[in-house]
């Protein structure tokens, strides 16, 4: 398989509610080893479309390919590749830091050896060694937020997405996050998107598509979307009001 | 091996910088079994009360309802009894059935929980078949209610309900399959049911009629005594089968129409749980989408 294979291709992905498009027509690629973000109000459809790109719905119509690997025709293959951060928080609370990472592990068929020396590893790497034995429920939100990250990452995916991981959490606790992901990026050579509506977390450089309504709006480098002068804030808000007036 | 997976071989070998760690082989599949039924076991032993109501409920059955009513229920020589029994040994079996049924509806309950919180969203991105994650969700379930209904049968020991040493033994299979089956439902049902809340109308429209439109509480003949639709009713429910099946196998004996029955509908209920929860087919996604997103 050639490199020029992305980590993670949706191609045409439609999805209804009933009578409403949830996606439509929606294409995009996340290429090996970058942060993409995926801008979009809320509503946009990024949840649909994470939902989708995770299985939990079927896409009704359109292809979705992590590493090649297709999600209709080899689901488990395309989901061994695949780590995620919800939006809404999955830990279970009542067990400790290590319960939940080892059931992790168990889901991706680890051994409890492999999984305990790989989980020491990650706890390492986001700052909260100390807190292997503790129950979920005595931590922060900040916290609890680096061990879903943590989680994520137990079965060596290459592929990382996460649904606005940041909201709710203080300055310092998403700042914190934000550079536990890009330095995974830049030593591991991680592929993530990163769903937000957030713009202090996104840079320049990073590949971004702006979802609204469904439909994608905008895709490039943060810095081309953001052209001639305006922040990329401000080229959002344009975006959306365009895309918000055709829909009417 | 297809080309295709050849290539995809070849090519986890030559990039092991992640490469994937796990294993998606029956060795893998069972690890995954087991860290689920662990986590279940887990989620239990750390909710003491959840263990100590599971208990006290066939309890409070043995030792005021039976004592109440042996002397107005007299439970007659049927099989599997070789001679009259006390009525307290009659509705032991049902009570330890009873306790799997409440668990397996407890499965249910915590599956619609973990939908609602998302660490279903956790357990559904692995990459195993769906229904061998659901197997393994189930067979966990069935780990928790066994201990609980050996639990109940250690306590009934020491109240004149002692069974053949043996049948201990015997009924473990018993248990399984009426735990598989009555958890099999359950799934089935935590597909259905949207929010938490409406939880409570899964308790009074299924518990409730299963447990006393059964062989539980009183033996079918004094049923038919009264209504012979009820006690049609009786027979066709699938947990008076389940109750037959661990009371004779108590004794040591199998109940083939029983264990028919009880197979069967746990077939039947687990193939449609699997429908239910299949992301292309099932229930899950026309059930509507995340808040603001669906219609």
């Amino acid at each position: 398989m050639s490199d020029d294979v992305p980590a993670l291709l949706v191609a045409d992905v439609g999805h209804r509610f009933g009578t409403r498009a949830a996606l439509d027509d929606v294409s995009m690629r996340v290429e090996r080893g970058t942060f993409t973000a995926l801008l979009g109000p809320n509503g946009a459809g990024k949840t649909t479309l994470f939902s989708v790109i995770t299985r939990l719905y079927n896409n009704q119509s359109g292809r979705v390919a992590i590493f090649g690997h297709g999600l209709d025709r080899e689901p488990s293959r395309a989901l061994a590749r695949l780590g995620v951060v919800f939006q809404a928080r999955t830990l279970d609370t009542d067990l400790t830091v290590e319960q939940n990472l080892l059931y992790h592990a168990s889901l991706h068929g680890i051994p409890r050896r492999t999984g305990k020396a790989r989980i020491g590893e990650l706890l390492e790497r986001v700052g909260l060694a100390d807190r292997r034995g503790d129950k979920v429920r005595t931590l922060s939100g900040g916290q609890s937020r680096r061990i879903e990250i943590a989680r994520s990452l137990v079965h060596r995916p290459d592929l990382l997405l996460l649904d606005e991981p940041t909201v709710g959490l203080d300055l310092e606790s998403r700042a914190g996050i934000v550079a536990i992901v890009r330095a995974l990026v830049r030593e591991e050579g991680l592929s993530v998107l990163w769903a937000t509506h957030i713009f202090e977390e996104i840079r320049p450089e990073d590949d971004a598509v702006v979802l609204h309504l469904g439909r994608i709006v905008a895709r490039g480098t943060a810095g081309s979307i953001a052209q001639g002068g305006e922040g990329l804030e401000d080229a959002f808000r344009r975006l959306v009001a365009a895309r918000g007036r055709q829909a009417a | 091996m297809t080309s295709t997976s050849r290539v995809v071989d070849l090519e986890t070998k030559v990039q092991p910088r992640h490469g994937q760690l796990g294993r998606l082989d029956t060795v893998g599949y069972l690890i995954c079994l087991g860290g689920i039924v662990r986590r279940e076991l887990l989620r239990f032993f750390n909710q003491k009360e959840r263990f100590f109501s599971a208990l006290v409920r066939p309890l409070v059955w043995l030792f005021i309802f039976a004592a109440g009513f042996r002397n107005t229920l007299g439970v007659s020589i049927e099989p599997p009894y070789q001679t009259y029994v006390l009525y307290e040994v009659y509705v032991v079996p049902g009570l330890a059935v009873m306790i799997q049924l409440f668990n397996g509806m407890q499965s249910s309950l915590s599956m619609v929980y973990d939908r609602e919180v998302g660490s279903m969203k956790v357990l559904l991105t692995s990459p195993y078949p769906r229904w061998m994650l659901l197997l393994a969700k189930l067979i966990a379930g069935v780990s928790v209610s066994i201990v609980q209904a050996y639990a109940f049968l250690a306590v009934a020991y020491f109240w004149e309900t002692d069974f053949p040493p043996l049948g201990y033994l015997t009924a473990l299979p018993a248990f399984l399959a009426a735990g598989l089956m009555l958890g099999a439902i359950g799934l089935f049902l935590s597909s259905l049911v949207r929010q938490l809340e409406n939880f409570a109308s899964v308790m009074n429209f299924v518990i409730f009629p299963m447990f006393f439109a059964s062989s539980a509480l009183y033996p079918l003949w004094r049923i038919r005594e009264s209504s012979e639709t009820l006690y049609w009713i009786c027979e066709c429910n699938p947990f008076t089968h389940a109750v037959q099946l661990v009371r004779f196998a108590l004794y040591q004996q199998l109940e083939p129409l029983s264990c028919a029955v009880v197979v069967g509908t746990t077939l039947a209920f687990f193939a449609m749980a699997v429908i239910a929860y299949d992301p292309g087919r099932g229930l899950m996604a026309r059930r509507g989408g995340p808040a603001g997103e669906a219609s």
